[in-house]
């Protein structure tokens, strides 16, 4: 057996190695959802009992709020996309809330207490995945009248950045 | 002859590429033989343990110590989710078990009956990765439980953002599903 020869089985057989690692690795991170890219349309009920797809906000500039009722910053932001949703709806804007909660009956409660005025649904892992993953609240992102995310928001936000963006968003159309 | 030597080198080189992939798959600890791993509480990658935490520094450990013990140890410390539950399933831990929200009854209960039967010196990993380190409902009740249990070998991971930041955003392995 030539020196030659085993140079490249030995070539070929860590060229399988590093294929497997890569493959392995692309299969574990999840897809992020990109600006620029459309959302991925969903049908929850929501806590009304009512079906709720995003598709139905199309012609809307869409806020879509991942969050928890046990997320200390998911509830400080809510209050205030309370007082968006109402100041900002006639405009065309519309906050779309999905919960991470593993069961519905502390949303409801919630959705009382805090008195929200958009649309909450409670999601599942396929959902959150289709939107690259949910590994971390909150989430929100930033949907234009199109149906294309314009932002992702990773992690308690500053209000202040949602008012801005909101309202170059909606001064776009 | 010269045929069947190449078909001899071709069986080797996929032996050992079998090889590989195997001693890549994690050991894990199932009680049945306890071993106290020296948990290193300090992070490779200069991630500062925070201070005025009510679970001690001792007690804590980084992502990246963690990512590093799961690639070199031989033996694996029981991981144990105390997250939600949607978050899970998206991704985890290899090997990771799920216990339920910390903060919760269930999680509490199911906690304590998973580690029921484990020595005490038992080596056992915590964590969550909800939200930010601060303000997750899940590690301190979850940390308290196994404290107040008398447990000696246990190890909360410390996620300063959250699993996607500081777990799978710097590459670590993970699992999805049950």
């Amino acid at each position: 057996m030539s020196s030659k020869r085993v140079l490249i089985y030995s070539i070929v057989t860590l060229c399988l190695i590093g294929l497997y690692l890569v493959s392995r690795r692309a299969a574990q991170k999840p897809k992020s959802a990109a600006s620029g890219n459309s959302a991925p349309d969903f049908t929850v009920t929501d806590i009304n009992g009512k079906k709720l797809s995003l598709s139905d906000y199309r012609g809307k500039v869409v806020l879509l709020d991942f969050w928890a009722t046990w997320c200390t910053p998911c509830r400080a932001e809510i209050p205030h996309f309370v007082d968006m949703q109402e100041k900002l709806g006639p405009q065309g804007f519309q906050v779309i809330g999905i919960s991470m909660d593993d069961e519905a009956k502390p949303v409801k409660e919630f959705y009382q207490q805090y008195r929200i005025n958009y649309p909450l649904g409670v999601g599942d892992d396929k959902l959150a995945q289709s939107f690259g993953g949910v590994l971390g609240l909150p989430v929100n992102f930033l949907i234009d009248r199109e149906g294309r995310i314009v932002k992702k928001y990773l992690g308690a936000t500053e209000v202040s950045v949602f008012d801005r963006d909101v309202a170059d968003l909606l001064a776009q159309h | 002859m010269i045929m069947k030597k190449h078909i001899y080198l071709a069986l080797v080189f996929v032996f050992l590429f079998l090889l590989s992939v195997v001693a890549q798959e994690p050991v894990l600890f199932d009680g049945t033989n306890p071993v106290a791993l020296s948990f290193q509480s300090t992070s490779a990658q200069g991630t500062a343990l925070p201070t005025n935490d009510s679970i001690p520094q001792s007690a804590l450990i980084t992502p990246a110590d963690l990512a590093n013990q799961l690639q070199s140890a031989r033996q694996k410390p029981l991981i144990l989710n105390v997250g939600p539950h949607t978050l899970y399933l998206q991704a985890h831990i290899p090997g990771a078990e799920y216990m339920g929200a910390g903060s919760s009854d269930a999680g509490q209960q199911k906690l304590r009956e998973r580690v029921k039967s484990l020595p005490k010196n038992a080596p056992i990993v915590l964590y969550c990765g909800c939200c930010p380190w601060s303000q997750c409902p899940n590690v301190h009740p979850a940390y308290q439980l196994l404290h107040s249990l008398g447990y000696t070998n246990f190890k909360v991971v410390y996620m300063t953002a959250d699993f996607g930041t500081d777990w799978i955003d710097k590459g670590y392995p993970v699992a999805k599903g049950e």
